[in-house]
């Protein structure tokens, strides 16, 4: 498991998607585009730093942090 | 040539505005708001397509896939995948959008493994200038092997290209876009193999979904060719990377995007209206101004309309002839149905704001704000849905939880917003605090506006607390996720809210209106007969009394008097008389006791309730309106009924009581068992029985 996951992103960040952990996304997720290849935006933090409102894939969509450490990054992608 | 009706089904991603072109197509008016999940059960109309040739329309609710995810989801598979299906579509129709095509094309090549003719709207064409995007659409209609209605069902531009292209629906192609059975070529030989008359992306689906149209034997299936939970959940990930790979491959040539153009400025408001401090304090400032419209600003409006009743009622008294169907009319009806037009101007407030908040693409944002605070109390952010369309009626917000991913965050959800403060318990309340609140202002507010708020509030701390004891006590393990879709802001087309709040006030006024006049000419009925002497002999037994006491009592009392003993010794007022104890802790006469009771079927029957009883129970002549007649009625002993003790417990009890038929036939449906809905009664009742018991005995 690593720890670069899109939870640690920062406001603006961006990253390529390296790999999902399948037990954690629920399919919606997945089928909205959040998949290993794609990129993955973190567009703004909710007040009390959770939930996250990701761009992925091109869509708009906010998630649990929970769910997005399930979400692995390309450490050095992150821009 | 005969006439022909060709089906067609409206199939899309939640939000691209699937129903906007079914309003276009039937001129129908379903409702639309810019929040997924608006539409949450199929609909259907009828288009005309030509002299000869009609079209029926049929409305889905949105789905990301055609792997159910949710209740709704279900709807689409199970029409899609059943041949004998009456709605089975001959052709079709996949809207998507173009801000989010790449996403809503993930669903259309899955439409297209079906092998049924297909048909692609590209919708809200008059955003592509503004967010730089060009399309190509013959490129497209070569690679995705269908044919393009590209168009604005806003601006009313290319409705006549979909219809001329759903006329011609035997020229669309059912070839699939790819191959997605190249993802396990080797287990899908073999399906093949075993099942050699049935398409291979429907035994897909059937065998890993909870529905089966193929009248296959399923243990067969099962036996045979199921795979682990996990395992299945690879393939479809896999199945679905394939697809995007189809479609990025298909975009990157057929779709332009100038990155400069999309323009910062969605962000920058994200920025304000989802911050720390000025997000909650803009949400709370907008609860305030919904608060403040409802309690004063409408009161002109209803001053009015009142009065209008009341004289409308003298006069049907004093020029028709005299008799029992001028009772009816006059007592009965006119007041139960004023009882409830009256708070037309509220309802229509109410509606205004939430229908003005989902088209926006504000709500999403206050889900995301919500998430972390309501997750503590065991609920979702998206559970804010239901509590703020629970302020207009339990029963759509109850059905409005079904998008909420996790079933214990959905079910505690559900038992919890009945309590949010309805608009059927508004005329009760509006009633009773104009009786025991002065009419002065606090800081620039109205008293009676801040202390309806305060009901408010209180009903959702209510609620949330109620959340908090649910959240411990249920024993349910769920997965839990959460995902929510963020629209990006929109101007709320005028037309759309002026139908919405249109729509849902003639509802609730025909809806409530049909209960009350039953009700109301069963109270009449009730009211003026009577079982005994004691009812049938009321003149001469007032008049006796009258006229051997030794006090001098004005005989132009005694028709008033009469009507009084009378409503006494009615049925109605035996009943009440009965419950009588009952309700005596809480502070209520009978009078009071037979509204609450027959506010069971619905609460907004409360006010057309007692203004039948009063109407009865007066004789006079001149107008006086309900509130008048309740303000002045009087106990034996002189005291005021509606005092403010007693008030106060009314108000409490109608808080918290569960008294909506409705409400517990939708949680049943909903839950699918008796089971909840029955200790959402006992408690909820059993509850404000206690606190109002509590509240009068400290108060009085
Ligand atoms: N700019 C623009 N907005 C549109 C257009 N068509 C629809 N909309 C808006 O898009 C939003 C969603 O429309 P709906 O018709 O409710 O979408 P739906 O697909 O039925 O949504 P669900 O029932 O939730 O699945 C609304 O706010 C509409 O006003 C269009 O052509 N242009
Ligand atoms: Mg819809």
């Amino acid at each position: 498991m690593s720890e670069y996951n899109a939870s640690i992103l920062k406001k603006g960040q961006s990253a390529q998607i390296t790999d999902i952990n399948i037990d954690e996304i629920p399919l919606k997720l997945i089928e909205m585009g959040c998949l290993p290849g794609n990129d993955i935006e973190l567009i703004q933090i909710a007040p009390m730093g959770d939930p996250l409102f990701f761009n992925v894939n091109d869509s708009k969509v906010a998630i649990r942090k929970k769910t997005a450490s399930a979400i692995y990054i390309n450490q050095e992608s992150i821009k | 040539m005969t006439p022909k009706i060709i089906k067609v089904a409206l199939i899309g991603n939640p939000n691209v505005g699937k129903t906007s072109v079914f309003n276009q197509l039937t001129g129908l008016n379903q409702q639309v708001g810019n929040y997924p999940g608006i539409t949450v059960d199929k609909k259907t109309g009828v288009c005309k397509i030509n002299q000869i040739t009609k079209a029926k329309i049929i409305d889905l609710p949105g789905t990301y896939s055609l792997n159910a995810n949710s209740i709704d989801e279900n709807v689409v598979i199970e029409l899609l995948l059943n041949k004998n299906d009456e709605d089975f579509p001959d052709v079709a129709v996949v809207v998507t959008e173009v801000e989010n095509l790449k996403r809503n094309l993930l669903l259309f090549t899955q439409i297209k493994d079906l092998e049924i003719p297909t048909l692609l709207i590209i919708n809200m064409s008059d955003r592509m200038k503004q967010k730089g995007i060009e399309l190509d659409i013959p490129f497209l209609e070569q690679e995705l092997k269908t044919k393009i209605a590209l168009i604005s069902s806003r601006k009313n531009i290319g409705i006549d290209n979909i219809k001329e292209l759903i006329l011609n629906y035997k020229q669309l192609s059912t070839e699939p876009c790819l191959n997605a059975s190249s993802i396990d070529p080797e287990y899908f030989n073999r399906l093949r193999k075993a099942f050699p008359n049935q398409l291979l992306y429907k035994l897909w689906l059937v065998i890993t979904q909870d529905v089966n149209f193929l009248n296959l034997q399923r243990n067969e299936i099962e036996n045979t060719f199921t795979r682990s939970h996990t395992e299945l959940k690879r393939l479809q990930q896999k199945e679905t990377i394939k697809r995007y790979q189809f479609i990025n491959d298909t975009l990157k040539i057929g779709q332009k995007i100038d990155k400069s153009k999309a323009t910062d400025f969605q962000s920058k408001l994200d920025n304000i209206l989802t911050h720390k401090v000025f997000g909650y304090l803009i949400f709370f400032g907008i609860l305030l101004l919904i608060f403040q419209s409802i309690f004063d600003w409408s009161s002109i409006p209803m001053d009015f309309i009142d009065t209008t009743f009341s004289k409308l009622s003298a006069f049907t008294k004093e020029n028709l002839p005299q008799g029992k169907f001028t009772d009816l009319l006059s007592d009965g009806i006119i007041p139960g149905i004023g009882g409830i037009v009256i708070f037309i101007p509220q309802i229509a407030f109410l509606f205004l704001f939430i229908s003005v908040l989902e088209e926006s693409g504000y709500m999403s944002r206050v889900v995301f704000l919500m998430d972390k605070i309501m997750r503590r109390f065991g609920l979702s952010g998206k559970s804010i849905v239901p509590l703020i369309s629970g302020t207009a009626c339990a029963i759509p917000a109850i059905m409005s939880a079904r998008n909420i991913e996790n079933w214990k965050e959905r079910l505690i959800t559900i038992l919890i917003t009945p309590f949010i403060t309805c608009s059927a318990r508004l005329p009760v309340y509006a009633i009773l605090i104009s009786l025991i609140i002065p009419e002065t202002r606090f800081l620039g507010f109205s008293l009676q506006g801040l202390t309806l708020m305060g009901l408010y509030l209180m009903a959702f701390v209510v609620a949330i607390a109620s959340a908090f004891i649910l959240n411990k006590v249920l024993k349910l393990k769920c997965k839990s996720y959460f995902v929510v879709e963020m629209p990006s802001y929109k101007v709320p087309m005028f037309k759309n809210v002026a139908l919405n709040v249109l729509e849902k006030t003639k509802a609730f006024v025909t809806g409530a209106g049909k209960i009350i006049l039953a009700i109301s000419i069963v109270l009449w009925f009730l009211g003026s007969h009577g079982p005994g002497k004691d009812f049938d002999n009321a003149q001469e037994i007032i008049e006796t009394e009258v006229y051997s006491s030794n006090t001098k009592i004005n005989p132009s009392v005694i028709p008033d008097r009469v009507a009084e003993y009378k409503l006494e010794n009615s049925y109605i007022g035996i009943i009440g008389k009965t419950i009588e104890p009952a309700i005596k802790p809480l502070g209520y006469d009978w009078k009071i006791g037979i509204a609450v009771v027959s506010s069971f079927a619905a609460r907004e029957v409360f006010v057309g309730t007692l203004a039948t009883i009063y109407s009865v129970g007066s004789q006079s002549e001149e107008e006086a309106t309900i509130k008048m007649k309740m303000a002045e009625d009087m106990d034996s002993k002189g005291n005021r009924i509606f005092n403010f003790a007693t008030g106060v417990s009314l108000l409490l009890f109608y808080a918290f009581a569960m008294q909506c038929v409705s409400t517990l036939a939708i949680v049943k449906k909903e839950t699918n068992s008796w089971k909840w809905p029955l200790i959402q009664l006992a408690f909820m009742s059993g509850f404000a029985y206690i606190v109002a018991l509590i509240a009068y005995q400290t108060l009085k």
